[in-house]
């Protein structure tokens, strides 16, 4: 019989784990997210389904509305195209985003979560493994969903900078968005349950914001709700950002406390992994 | 306290408790009582027992998924509650639910576990074609998972499981939803998993003969306890004489039968489930015209009566105070 030194030995020689945690954490994380992309790559008809809603509220609602802008005291310029685009990216970064926590269901259901606590995996690397996968979904979306618009009539003056930020802020909110997902579907760990609080959030979060309508004209308690909103700073400071001389004081503080948030809810949703090793 | 186990075993378990909640105001379920074992490396150790016996709940806790509430356990020289990262670099786990990714193919399902484990690239997947050769899984290695048959996405389980060549491997039930032909696969694999690799494997099942054919030793667990440890030999020899079984046509007179049946000289231990009454006895078959008399006597027929030498079932109706697949229905009678 082995003596438990040995034991003990012998297994740190096997595989010794290289690295610091950090570059363990990255080269983790960076694992997970190719596993996620390579699905998608795979079938990439879920991208494609991803971004009907996008259409429908881009061109139908668009169209539909575009009479908006002539309402005395719409301070949104001449094109509801124009105005709505940023809007319609911030909502499909929230509803693709707010799914994001299925994957994790799915992999609690099968035995692959259980599978990938027990080993050396960080943690923190199983969160960064969707949250990049989502990001990288979301600047997919967004360049679509701008190109579409720009096919469809609107004119972006912003330029590159302003994709930039319109990008970044899609990010930004999809990371809130997707660690919030994950962080329900570690707590609730059934898809009904997960869907369910999504749908419960995600309307709301749309109508208490500037997505679809200058609040201007919406009633006083819904500009207050926007503000806390996180939908509605990524609304307003990519509209800002596409605009051919923004107001750059509009922008940087939404992205700032877009990039607090993100990091607060990362943070906040690997710890949930303890949560959910507690209820099993 | 060290997190470091002395003792020499591979696996070893004092005193576990763990309670569930179950909802406000009603009282927590005891998955563990005092649960404890100890396996010697390079063995195959059996967990048996029904489901929600604690057997899952066990292999949770070892392989760090899961908190005791109290107790200690170490696995292959770590404390599985103080030093949770030095055990997930020496263990495998095979979960009861398939543990491979469905979208990703045979191939990349273990590289990339290879490789969370600290592998390179190389060592990798030099370790994945092995394995998928070893299984006999290597002509769908480049498949999709999701296209595989049950039989093989298990086979892939455990090599995933295996893919770091860990010290100790938990195999929670293997076989279950297996076909008869993949079964027998993977009783081969298990056991050349001990004996070729010195690999030590916990092995959870409800199959008794899984139990009998795979374990070195095994414990009974019953309520989140330990009912019966041993090997299966030694758990089978310690029961006195063979097993007698009467059926009976009616069930009704189950509960007379087995009084009766106490009564005759050498047969202990009547039990009555059904219109089963089953008793040990020392007098092998020459008791079975006796108590076949006895009964007629009484006015009770007899469908079949048969004696024969004990087995797992009988060890673990013995311990665990029922049978083993049915758990409603039995009384005890004092013979």
């Amino acid at each position: 019989m082995r003596s438990p030194h040995e034991a003990a030995r012998s297994a740190s020689s096997a595989h010794a784990f290289a690295g610091t945690p950090i570059s363990t954490l990255i080269t983790h994380s960076t694992y997970l997210s190719m596993r996620s992309i390579r699905a998608l790559v795979r079938q990439p008809v879920f991208l494609v389904i991803t971004l009907v809603q996008p259409m429908v509220w881009l061109l139908l609602f668009g169209a539909l509305f575009r009479s908006v802008v002539r309402i005395p005291g719409f301070a949104g310029g001449a094109s509801f195209l124009e105005f709505l685009t940023p809007g319609v990216v911030a909502m499909t970064a929230l509803f693709s985003a707010m799914w994001a926590g299925t994957v994790y269901i799915d992999d609690m259901q099968r035995g692959v979560m259980d599978r990938l606590l027990a080993s050396p995996v960080r943690r923190g690397a199983m969160m960064n493994g969707t949250l990049v996968y989502q990001s990288l979904t979301s600047v997919v979306q967004t360049a679509i969903v701008l190109a579409v618009a720009v096919l469809a009539g609107a004119r972006f003056h912003g330029g590159v900078v302003g994709v930039v930020v319109t990008l970044a802020c899609a990010c930004l909110l999809t990371v809130v968005c997707a660690a919030l997902s994950n962080a329900i579907a570690l707590m609730a760990r059934q898809q009904e349950a997960l869907i369910g609080i999504s749908q419960f959030l995600s309307l709301p979060m749309t109508f208490l914001s500037s997505a679809i309508m200058d609040p201007s004209l919406a009633p006083g308690w819904i500009r207050d709700c926007a503000r806390f909103n996180p939908l509605d700073w990524a609304v307003v400071a990519s509209r800002e950002a596409l605009l051919g001389s923004p107001d750059w004081s509009a922008v940087w503080p939404r992205l700032a406390a877009l990039v607090a948030l993100a990091a607060v809810m990362a943070a906040a949703a690997t710890r949930t992994f303890g949560s959910y090793q507690r209820s099993i | 306290m060290t997190s470091t186990s002395t003792s020499g075993y591979a696996v070893e378990a004092d005193d576990l408790r763990k309670a569930y909640r179950t909802g406000r105001g009603r009282q927590p379920v005891h998955a563990l009582d005092g649960l404890g074992f100890a396996v010697e490396p390079g063995t195959v150790y059996g967990l048996l027992g029904p489901n929600g016996a604690g057997k899952s709940t066990t292999v949770r806790i070892l392989s760090t998924l899961s908190r005791a509430d109290s107790g200690r356990a170490w696995v292959a020289g770590a404390d599985v509650g103080a030093d949770p990262d030095a055990v997930r670099h020496r263990i495998g786990l095979v979960s009861q639910r398939p543990s491979s990714d469905p979208m990703a193919t045979g191939r990349e399902n273990l590289v990339l576990a290879a490789r969370i484990q600290g592998l390179g690239r190389a060592d990798a997947r030099a370790r994945a074609g092995r394995l998928l050769d070893r299984f006999g899984i290597a002509d769908a290695a480049d498949r999709l998972v999701r296209t595989w048959s049950g039989g093989m996405a298990r086979k892939l389980d455990v090599a995933i499981g295996l893919v770091h060549r860990p010290q100790v491997l938990f195999l929670d039930e293997p076989t279950t939803g297996l076909d008869p032909e993949a079964r027998a696969e993977m009783w081969a694999e298990v056991g050349r998993l001990a004996g070729d690799d010195r690999m030590t494997v916990l092995l959870t099942t409800h199959y008794l003969d899984e139990a009998d054919r795979l374990a070195h030793r095994l414990a009974i667990i019953e309520s989140g306890r330990v009912a019966v440890e041993g090997t299966p030999e030694q758990l089978k020899s310690e029961l006195r004489g063979d097993l007698l079984q009467v059926e009976l046509d009616l069930e009704e007179s189950a509960a007379r039968a087995a009084g009766i049946v106490g009564t005759v000289a050498g047969v202990t231990s009547v039990l009555h489930e059904g219109r089963t009454v089953r008793a040990r006895t020392d007098a092998g078959a020459r008791v079975v015209p006796v108590v076949v008399a006895v009964l007629g006597e009484a006015g009770i027929e007899v469908a079949s009566a048969t004696v024969a030498r004990p087995s797992l079932e009988d060890v673990y109706l013995r311990h665990a105070g029922r049978s083993f697949e049915s758990t409603d229905t039995l009384e005890e009678v004092s013979a």
